[in-house]
């Protein structure tokens, strides 16, 4: 059957552009639909053959403006867009999310509580690895790779599911404290997960890290020196890839990172696979992480119990007490409330240092909430980075700067 | 640990070097100065260069609303790798109606897309910028949506390509739920202040904007 097609625009479109190649160099746009850029970065290049001249990022195309939504909401009601910002490590996000806020409230959330966190960042941040390490792969021509990531990030995502309910936009803080208590023999099943994970993970990586295609498609790809990664603002492995021992868990610990023994990987050429090593490395360093807090697990309390006003009460108080009842009220229906002042924090997150700009005018809304997102701040070095580059390489840089879209466009 | 940090001497004898009319500012956590536009650059880059702040972590800009004066402030955080701590500079925008900002691209190259994002969302125009121009929303978006006056439902605008405003005939619509069913809002009385639909850009009191 003959279907006759036409494309009137598209024609028309074509004859009005200018030669192209009358300079002797071509435009390419890639993206915002392009697999290997990760979800929706669009490259508009200028290229020379196939090399690439000029690079000009568009971002913008997963804007939702939640800046603007978090304006408008109670601080509690934001969390779950706080899983929408790096989707691939939403229980980091919402660590750093209520964190900031409690240093607003001045308010001190007990060492369960803390560890629990701290062991859901872990978590998440191996999980997010794994997820950017197989991604990395598939961009690269390494396809095993990707199906035994998702193999373990399946087993870590079936841990989430059981401590949060969901597997992927968990939610799972509140402003002083957590959704709930970790279930029983949860953190257990993180520690046989643990035992289980570093043999799996050096196979994995065995793949890679001695593989002469991999070798061929990332060593001196990319170089990111380490005062140009300092320049942009770039955090996270990717800073670290360039020799900067930059990691806010040992510089500025939160959440009770100073209790953990851990080490901070660094590269020492700046290049993809540096990043790549990066990476590896700081899955290992989560995994010890992980078993010090399943080892020396804290009970007690595990929300801030002095936190009225903040932290709802529990349910069976709510429903048999007049005070918890107006307490939860007041904090559903006005918001936790918060002094007036400014806070900025800044957690270590899987891509990068994830800041959140607080000014609050009290109340239970946020006067304006600025989201500090690492994609954001480290994609701003690709018109400089991809330059001098083929195309072909740009896909590996691609995925060695490992960033996330929805964070990047909030 | 939480503690209202003390402004470091050298710290305030650097800021205020460069910057005398420079003022403390009002902060939770780390030390933070009010700084004269004109002054930005340099007080940035002898933080930078003397003080060992070489990280500008974020730049960004809170609006006051449009009845305050100054309207707009622009705020830089920068963290230093060897001292482990931020230092927070703030500026106010001479200007409510044009507002305008030394860039610190010259000192940070990094400052680049954080001062496009600030002239995206707040129209506050950096000087010597190399390239302002938008970066969340497309070049010929017409409002600035981070402003207090911008609705958080939207306001209709032009399509990004003509071409397809011509041939479909539509346009940006604002968003009909005004951001879902539970918004809450800053401040006044409670039945405003509490979380329910409250549809900012068309509803039973105001009609459609046309």
């Amino acid at each position: 059957m003959a279907t006759d097609f036409s494309f009137p625009d598209t024609a028309a479109k074509t004859a009005a552009m200018p030669n192209e190649f009358e300079s002797g160099k071509m435009s390419l746009s890639m993206g915002p639909s392009h697999p290997s850029t990760h979800g929706v970065l669009r490259i508009q290049f200028e290229l020379d053959g196939e090399m690439v001249t000029k690079a000009d990022p568009v971002v913008g195309y997963l804007h939702r403006g939640d800046e603007k939504i978090a304006e408008n909401m109670t601080y509690n009601q934001f969390v779950p867009y706080t899983d929408r910002l790096d989707y691939i490590a939403p229980l980091a996000n919402n660590m750093a999310y209520a964190i900031a806020v409690e240093r607003l409230a001045n308010l001190q959330v007990p060492p369960r509580c803390q560890a629990i966190r701290v062991i859901t960042a872990e978590m998440a941040r191996i999980s997010s690895h794994l997820m950017g390490l197989g991604a990395y792969g598939i961009d690269v021509g390494a396809w095993t790779v990707f199906m035994y990531c998702f193999q373990e990030r399946e087993k870590l995502y079936k841990l989430f599911e059981e401590l949060t309910g969901a597997r992927f936009t968990t939610s799972y803080t509140r402003i002083g404290g957590l959704q709930r208590d970790v279930p029983a023999g949860w953190t257990q099943q993180v520690d046989a997960f643990c035992d289980q994970f570093l043999p799996i993970l050096d196979e994995i990586l065995g793949l890679l890290s001695r593989n002469k295609i991999f070798l061929d498609r990332t060593t001196d790809i990319g170089v990111i020196s380490r005062a140009d990664a300092i320049a942009y603002g770039l955090t996270g492995p990717n800073l670290r890839g360039s020799g900067m021992a930059m990691d806010l868990r040992k510089d500025r610990p939160y959440s009770g990172y100073e209790q953990y023994e851990f080490d901070v990987p660094v590269g020492a050429q700046g290049d993809c696979y540096d990043r790549y090593l990066c990476r590896g490395e700081e899955m290992k360093q989560s995994v010890r992480i992980l078993q010090q807090a399943v080892k020396n697990f804290p009970g007690g309390d595990w929300y801030a119990k002095d936190a009225r006003k903040i932290f709802a009460p529990p349910k069976d108080k709510i429903l048999t007490s007049m005070e918890e009842l107006i307490n939860n009220f007041m904090i559903v229906t006005e918001g936790p409330q918060m002094p007036a002042g400014e806070v900025y924090f800044e957690a270590e997150n899987p891509k990068g240092v994830l800041g959140f700009y607080i000014v609050s005018k009290g109340g239970g809304v946020p006067w304006r909430l600025k989201i500090r997102s690492p994609s954001f701040c480290n994609l701003s070095i690709l018109p400089k980075l991809c330059v001098g580059h083929l195309v072909s390489d740009v896909v590996s840089i691609l995925g060695s700067l490992d960033f996330v879209m929805g964070e990047c466009d909030r | 640990m939480l503690t209202r940090m003390t402004t470091d001497v050298d710290l305030a004898t650097a800021v205020n070097l460069q910057s005398p009319s420079a003022t403390p500012r009002a902060s939770l956590d780390c030390p933070a100065w009010n700084v004269l536009p004109a002054d930005v650059r340099a007080v940035l880059s002898r933080l930078r260069d003397t003080q060992g702040f070489d990280f500008l972590m974020d730049v960004t800009a809170v609006d006051w609303s449009a009845e305050k004066s100054p309207r707009f402030t622009v705020v830089w955080h920068l963290y230093s790798s060897t001292r482990h701590t931020y230092v927070r500079l703030a500026a106010d925008c001479a200007s409510n109606t044009e507002p305008a900002m030394p860039s610190a691209t010259g000192l940070w190259p990094g400052a680049n897309w954080h001062e496009r994002e600030i002239f995206d969302m707040f129209g506050i125009k950096f000087d010597d910028h190399p390239d302002l121009r938008r970066i969340l929303m497309w070049d010929a978006y017409p409002y600035f949506p981070l402003r207090k006056g911008f609705p958080l439902a939207g306001l209709p605008a032009e399509l990004s390509d003509p071409d397809i405003t011509a041939e479909t005939g539509t346009g940006l619509i604002s968003a009909p739920m005004a951001g879902g069913p539970f918004v809450a809002t800053p401040g006044g009385p409670m039945s405003e202040a509490e979380p329910r639909a409250k549809d900012e850009a068309w509803n039973e009191q105001r009609a459609k904007p046309v």
